[in-house]
């Protein structure tokens, strides 16, 4: 297993952007430095390791050479505009969708090289998939944990426990083709923590959720990564990654921009301020003006 | 702002061909079909022209009538309505009522079933070409008439907007429409034969419902070329106050739809019973077999083609009962066997993106061809035995019995295994998830037609043992064939069946997200 540090790809910031450098460098100094669990020789193995991912659809190049280290107990927010190739990166590195190029370690493990090994350590809340929404929220979950050759008991007491913990007991059995679009992500999200995996890839976990239930999923999160599981999140919102995370990598036009942890990267602005100096955007404020005249 | 909503219509209609040549390949048959269609009716009603004038009356009156009533129910039954204009997505740009709902009227018109419609109906002008009073009635009566079809339908789906947008009506809808479209035969027969009998009644009929809402503009020509220009003038009253009617009511609906969405949900319900999942083996593929039932139960897509089933023999049987013996009786198991069998090699492709959830749980190939395969065989096995055995008592041929036995058991396995290989393969279009069984299906039809083809002819490669024996015993007469195929149907089934879903799994292992991405381009 090569260490992290050792990357032929180390991730760095496009010259032309005038952002303070080491803002820009952290995910090396970072990775190491983070509280890790693993180790293999002594080193400390990421959580999850991206390592140069690009995919090209058609004449779209959607990801463009992507490297992350999630250090094993972080909470890792993932940033960046609509089409920044956020989805596109973490499917690649869920063994959903094959990478042109580069490779995605879980725990060391390969995702490309040994699959089924690297998906039992992970559990994935795809975004704009359908759910077999046929069955009844309970049944889904349950389905999800014996897909995985779970023991039956085991799984039947999870169940109850997540439903509990989400809010859904009183539409277990209501098909998930009935619920609301929150009710539908926190079904997703107690199929992909049945199995209690060391990762959580969440993508676009907190759309359409409720405050209350987003406040208890936040919860059910931070305890997990108390205990020593990592968790990444994509997101659009900035204010709660920044409160919420541990590290952010701001990701646009697919590519890393900035990545390290939360306070390296935002470097004493807010992380939306930095966010959109390092996107680029907020260049519409002149213009539009008949939108004042009315 | 007609004519603007009429561009957007027609550009709507325009953007649809722009995808993919071979889905264009799949809708120029269709538009071909639609189109034959189209000139054997408006050739019809020219050739009338020559027809006495009593019967083009009937003709065209109960024909006019029959398409209101069609234009009134089908878009009920088949959630076929066209909702591309769905008056809800107009609300935020305050357009006048009444310049909308000329819009949306005169919309209606832009499309296959409008068109086709408009010029059928144009086409009793050739019936009429008699006179220049019946041409100009049956003009006016044309047009009429279809506006009055398109009105109609829009007044009867904005009133069941709500009713169809619940997804327990949509289901139950969608499934029991296919009872009469399978059993379209025999009614035809009966309805040919109701005819035949009450020949003399049907004029009698014709002019009753002539005075109706229904017909009245469709009888205009005929009564102008009869001359009775008395009953023409109440005959067109009628009919604009119909259509005015109509318009109001539509006017009046849309108004409460506008402000008042059609509320869909079902009411909370406890958890507590896990079903299949409590019975079946605590296994990935126990899992994936409990799912697939449950599937087989609950998605109109799966019922479907499980009500079509009891319907093939009642099929079967009244074909029979019409005279040519019950020998097509005989081929019921083994047809039965290939259809049950064959259905889930569009399994992956119901699921569509659902399919996340095995790939991401890391389900190995085999377990999930397994699970899917199991969930078939056990609603297919009793039916394909229930149906090889069962047409026996009706004919008698009991010496076919181990003979039809092996080869539908051959077929059903046999096809259970190239089946799990096809689906672990190729992406089939298919309805999605939450759609009409009906639904045109989006994506590569042209690609699903090649792969049903070959498929279809790689099965018969892999029968022919089972096809010769039948064979040998229809030329030589005697049993020992069929006792041979009694043990060769079943064995040689299930080794391909352990092949083919050993392949499959090997197949889906490696190319999993690969069918994964064919599956995220239709969603």
């Amino acid at each position: 297993m090569t260490e992290p540090r050792h990357e032929p790809t180390p991730m760095s910031a496009p010259p032309h952007l005038d952002a303070p450098p080491h803002a820009l460098q952290p995910p090396q100094a970072a990775a190491p430095a983070a509280p890790s669990e693993g180790s293999v020789a002594g080193a400390p193995i990421a959580a999850l390791s991206i390592r140069g991912l690009a995919k090209r659809f058609g004449e779209k190049i959607a990801v463009d050479g992507v490297s992350l280290e999630v250090p094993a107990g972080s909470f890792f927010g993932m940033v960046g505009p609509n089409g920044a190739g956020k989805t596109t990166t973490l499917s690649m590195a869920t063994g959903l969708l094959r990478p042109d190029f580069g490779t995605a370690l879980v725990h060391g493990v390969d995702v490309w090289a040994r699959p089924l090994e690297a998906k039992k350590l992970m559990g994935v809340l795809p975004d704009g998939v359908r759910l077999f929404d046929r069955l009844t929220g309970e049944q889904l979950v349950t389905y999800s944990g014996l897909l995985r050759g779970m023991d039956r008991d085991v799984v039947g007491t999870r169940v109850s426990e997540l439903l509990a913990a989400l809010d859904l007991e009183a539409d277990a059995g209501s098909l998930v083709v009935d619920y609301s679009a929150g009710m539908t992500k926190k079904i997703a999200l107690a199929s992909a923590l049945i199995h209690a995996p060391r990762l959580l890839v969440l993508d676009e976990p907190f759309e359409s959720v409720d405050p209350v239930s987003a406040a208890n999923i936040r919860g059910i999160l931070e305890s997990y990564v108390a205990s020593g599981g990592t968790v990444i999140v994509s997101s659009h919102v900035m204010d709660l990654v920044q409160r919420m995370c541990s590290h952010v990598a701001v990701v646009a036009g697919g590519r890393v921009l900035a990545a390290g942890s939360v306070d390296e990267v935002r470097n004493g602005s807010t992380l939306e301020e930095r966010f959109v100096q390092l996107v680029g955007g907020g260049h519409r404020t002149e213009g539009l003006e008949w939108l004042r005249t009315f | 702002m007609v004519a603007h909503l009429l561009g957007l219509k027609w550009q709507l209609l325009l953007n649809g061909f722009q995808r993919s040549p071979w889905q264009l390949v799949g809708m120029a048959l269709g538009l071909l079909y639609a189109l034959g269609v189209l000139v054997l009716l408006v050739g019809g009603l020219i050739a009338l022209r020559w027809a006495d004038a009593e019967i083009a009356h009937t003709v065209v009156v109960l024909g006019g009538a029959a398409t209101v009533l069609g234009w009134a129910i089908i878009p009920l039954v088949a959630s076929a309505a066209d909702m591309t204009l769905d008056p809800a997505r107009f609300t935020t740009f305050a357009i006048p009522p009444r310049q909308l709902l000329a819009g949306l009227a005169l919309a209606g018109f832009i499309g296959i079933p409008g068109l086709a419609t408009l010029i059928a109906a144009l086409g009793s002008v050739g019936t009429w070409w008699r006179s220049v009073p019946a041409v100009t009635g049956a003009l006016v009566g044309a047009v009429l008439g279809a506006f009055t079809c398109v009105v109609l339908s829009k007044v009867v789906t904005t009133a069941t907007a709500g009713l169809a947008s619940s997804r327990r009506f949509k289901d139950v809808s969608s499934i029991i429409v296919f009872i009469p479209l399978m059993l379209l035969g025999p009614i035809m027969v009966g309805v040919v034969d109701g005819v035949r009998s009450s020949a003399d009644y049907l004029p009698v009929l014709a002019r009753t419902v002539s005075w109706t809402p229904l017909g009245a503009a469709w009888s205009l020509g005929g009564d102008l070329e009869a001359g009775d220009f008395a009953a023409a003038g109440l005959k067109f009253l009628i009919s604009a106050v119909t259509i005015a009617g109509l318009l109001l009511c539509w006017h009046l609906l849309l108004q409460r739809a506008l402000v008042t969405p059609p509320y869909s949900g079902g009411s909370a319900r406890k958890g507590g019973k896990l079903g299949l999942f409590g019975l079946l083996p605590a296994t990935p593929s126990g899992a994936v077999a409990a799912r697939a039932l449950i599937y087989w139960m609950k998605d109109p897509r799966y019922a479907a083609s499980l009500v079509i089933v009891p319907l093939f023999p009642v099929l079967f049987f009244f074909s029979g009962s019409q005279g040519g013996g019950y020998g097509l009786l005989m081929i019921l198991g083994p047809l039965t066997a290939f259809m049950m069998a064959w259905s889930i090699c569009a399994d992956v492709s119901y699921d569509n993106t659902a399919f996340a959830l095995h790939l991401a749980a890391g389900v190995r190939g085999v377990d999930d061809r397994l699970g899917r395969a199991m969930a078939c065989l056990a609603i297919s096995l009793p039916v394909v035995l229930v149906f090889t055995v069962g047409p026996l008592f009706v004919t008698g041929d009991w010496q076919w019995l181990p003979n039809l036995l092996g080869l539908s058991l051959g077929t059903l396995f046999t096809g259970l295994g190239l089946s799990s290989v096809i689906s672990a393969r190729y992406n089939i279009a298919v309805p999605l998830p939450g759609d009409s069984p009906f639904k045109k299906p989006p994506g590569n039809v042209a690609q699903t037609l090649a792969v049903q083809a070959v498929g279809m002819g790689v099965l018969a490669l892999l029968l022919i043992p089972e096809l010769a024996l039948v064979a040998v015993q229809a030329f030589s007469g005697g049993p020992e064939a069929g006792w041979i195929n009694l043990a060769v149907g079943p064995l040689l089934g299930v080794i391909l069946f352990v092949v083919g879903v050993r392949l499959g799994g090997k197949w889906l292992d490696a190319r999993g997200p690969e069918m994964f991405a064919q599956l995220s381009v239709n969603r």
